[in-house]
């Protein structure tokens, strides 16, 4: 390796090389927070937390499927409870319909779930992706407020503002939480890895080249309307699915609650506090900012000042970390790696700068 | 008849929605903010006017002398200390920073006004005017009419003074208008604070016509979204015709069909408008991203 293939060192704009720490790092800090996420109910059996970790886990795949389409290919979408929503009334509607007894045998509507919000996501898709920016941003509300109102309507099938009623398991106590817990934890694994494996495929690298430029990854050859369908249709698999886990876990599936605007915010912010586009994003926002969330939420048991100690948690947020938490420490120690090695480099050899391992890195941690 | 009672109902109705969509469409146009607070701040004028009302017995028409300039400094407030400090992927941090902004405001109502559902009523709310066999709402000609005159000064400020000059010149092309010396931030801050007013504006005779509560607001704020969606994103003329055709549409249906099927249709209509024109009815032509 020479000198002018370490382009980080000398590169006219060095932050636009990303970083990613050495695999061992990575891979060892997967698995260190799978323990602890797997552990975590067993040493906190306590209903009140584990009812967190299950909210958490339901904000955790639909932040990780979300990030699939809006995070890689750039097309922001504040609509995506529509899905949380058609996960939520398939599993309640399946569930009555066919008079299923509450208990395990629920989650096993939860691909159930995905196929129909990921069916129903590529007619709207459709629609909605023959405009771009704000345009597209304030369809999707409209869309997801459409199918809100179409959930009060249809009375005949939804009940309408009644709402439907979900059978409860007869787990009791603490073990009550575990089972949607750990159901949740394996979605949100399955929607990591998907996530993962989009991240790094061919396909993947397309959906990042619409978002750099659109019509130059058409130029390219790309098939851009296919490719964001499949992206947006995957991210409403599971969107769906986390639909699908909240309606048997909170027992009840009302229109407001289940096509909720305060949802698609929610899960918008936790991405944007990670970072959106990475992997690591929507993960961490969902860790840190959910049971913060919650917490406030049990803490103020009225409404309002719940309301107002949240609005300010996403004001301070927005305003102290735009960035994303992700791309922000990442950045740092990329630029402290620089430094270092430019140091480095003025004793000894170029070849032996520390940056031959990202050099040909394509992605971003 | 019936119909014709609905269309009448649906015009003067979609008089004040065009105050409030205008107000959203405005602040679009000119700094590209989707302003998703708008909906609480209509909620917020209509408690003023009520509270001015109730506790005060200062009619909600007079009161707008007190609310309009109240609602715009909060307008010019919101863009100084949360709009402006935005640096980077504006759109979708200015929606969220209005989102949060338009939470803290809703628990504020809520915390102050409690949940309970509250209605300005004046002595004319209930009465009305009665042509042959129709029936005009005395509330709905005087809204009606409020909203020509606010409209109409709208109109005036942008088209005939030199303030809206710079106003449509930012909304062109800010990057030109900066060139040429026009103070972007002074005319954002200035325009939202025209949004606010005509939300309160709006607000006022929500308030007088519905019972409401803080979280009316997410009724309010899709339906608004909707109408400036179908009349083209930061047009204002597309703005009052969607508000019209929305109404219209809205109120016939209720009477040929049922009521609950009435907003619904609208959406209905919306869709089939935008598989044809995907930027609305008066909508630029979608810019390519920059």
């Amino acid at each position: 390796m020479t000198a002018t293939e370490i382009a980080p060192v000398g590169a006219a704009s060095p932050q636009h090389v990303p970083y990613r720490p050495p695999r061992a790092v990575r891979y060892g800090a997967t698995a260190g927070l799978l323990v602890l996420l797997i552990a975590f109910p067993l040493v906190l059996p306590n209903p009140t937390v584990t009812s967190i970790g299950v909210f958490t886990m339901i904000y955790l795949i639909a932040a990780i499927g979300w990030n699939i389409f809006s995070g890689y290919s750039g097309y922001i979408s504040i609509g995506h409870a529509a899905y949380y929503g058609i996960g939520q009334y398939t599993v309640a509607l399946i569930t009555i319909h066919a008079h299923l007894p509450g208990g395990w045998g629920l989650f096993g509507l939860l691909p159930v779930a995905g196929v129909v919000s990921a069916l129903a996501s590529i007619p709207i898709g459709f629609l909605l992706l023959r405009v771009r920016r704000h345009t597209f941003i304030v369809l999707t509300i409209a869309i997801m407020f459409i199918l809100q109102l179409l959930a009060f309507n249809l009375t005949r099938f939804t009940n309408g503002s009644g709402g439907l009623t979900m059978p409860f398991p007869t787990w009791t106590g603490n073990f009550f939480n575990m089972p949607f817990y750990y159901v949740g934890l394996l979605a949100a694994v399955v929607a990591g890895a998907a996530a993962w494996w989009i991240r790094r495929s061919k396909y993947g690298l397309g959906l990042f080249a619409i978002r750099d430029d659109e019509e130059r990854a058409r130029g390219l050859g790309i098939k851009v309307t296919r490719s964001k369908l499949i992206a947006y249709a995957a991210s409403a698999f599971f969107v769906g699915i986390a639909g699908g886990l909240y309606a048997p876990f909170v027992g009840s599936v009302y229109p407001q609650f289940a096509f909720d605007p305060t949802f698609d915010l929610a899960v918008a912010v936790l991405v944007f506090v990670g970072g959106i586009g990475t992997l690591s994003g929507p993960v961490l926002g969902a860790l840190v900012l959910i049971p913060l969330q919650q917490y406030f939420y049990l803490q103020f048991g009225n409404a309002n000042l719940y309301l107002i100690a949240y609005g300010v948690l996403f004001i301070l947020i927005l305003r102290l970390l735009p960035g994303g938490i992700v791309p922000g420490v990442t950045s740092a120690w990329r630029a402290r790696l620089v430094a270092r090695a430019r140091a480095r480099q003025e004793d000894t050899r170029p070849e032996d700068t520390g940056l031959k391992d990202d050099a040909g890195q394509k992605g971003r941690a | 008849m019936l119909i014709l009672q609905a269309i009448i109902d649906g015009i003067l109705i979609g008089g004040f929605y065009a105050l409030m969509a205008a107000g959203l469409t405005l602040v679009f146009g000119v700094m590209e903010i989707v302003n998703f607070a708008q909906g609480i701040l209509v909620v917020l004028g209509a408690y003023l006017s009520y509270a001015l009302y109730s506790h005060l017995h200062i009619d909600p028409f007079l009161g707008l002398l007190i609310t309009l300039p109240a609602m715009f400094l909060v307008g010019v407030v919101i863009y100084w200390t949360m709009i402006k400090p935005i640096r980077r992927d504006r759109v979708i941090m200015s929606l969220l920073t209005m989102f949060a902004v338009g939470t803290v405001i809703e628990g504020i109502l809520d915390l102050i006004f409690t949940s309970n559902l509250v209605q300005t009523t004046t002595s004319y709310v209930n009465s009305s005017v009665q042509i042959g066999s129709l029936i005009f709402p005395e509330i709905y000609l005087y809204s009606f009419a409020m909203a020509v005159v606010l409209l109409s000064a709208l109109y005036w400020l942008l088209y005939r003074t030199k303030f809206g000059r710079n106003l449509r010149a930012a909304m062109q092309n800010p990057t030109a208008a900066r060139m040429v010396g026009i103070d972007i931030d002074r005319i954002s801050a200035f325009t939202l604070g025209i949004g606010v007013s005509l939300a309160a504006a709006g607000g006022m005779v929500f308030g007088s016509t519905n019972s409401f509560d803080a979280a009316s607001s997410y009724d309010l704020i899709s339906r608004l979204l909707a109408i400036v969606i179908f009349g083209g994103f930061g047009s204002l003329s597309g703005a009052l015709v969607a508000s019209i055709v929305m109404l219209v549409i809205e109120d016939v249906v209720a009477v040929v069909w049922s009521p609950t099927w009435g907003q619904t249709t609208f959406y209905l209509v919306l869709i089939l408008v935008l598989l044809v024109r995907p930027q609305g009815l008066f909508g630029r032509t979608a810019v390519r991203a920059q």
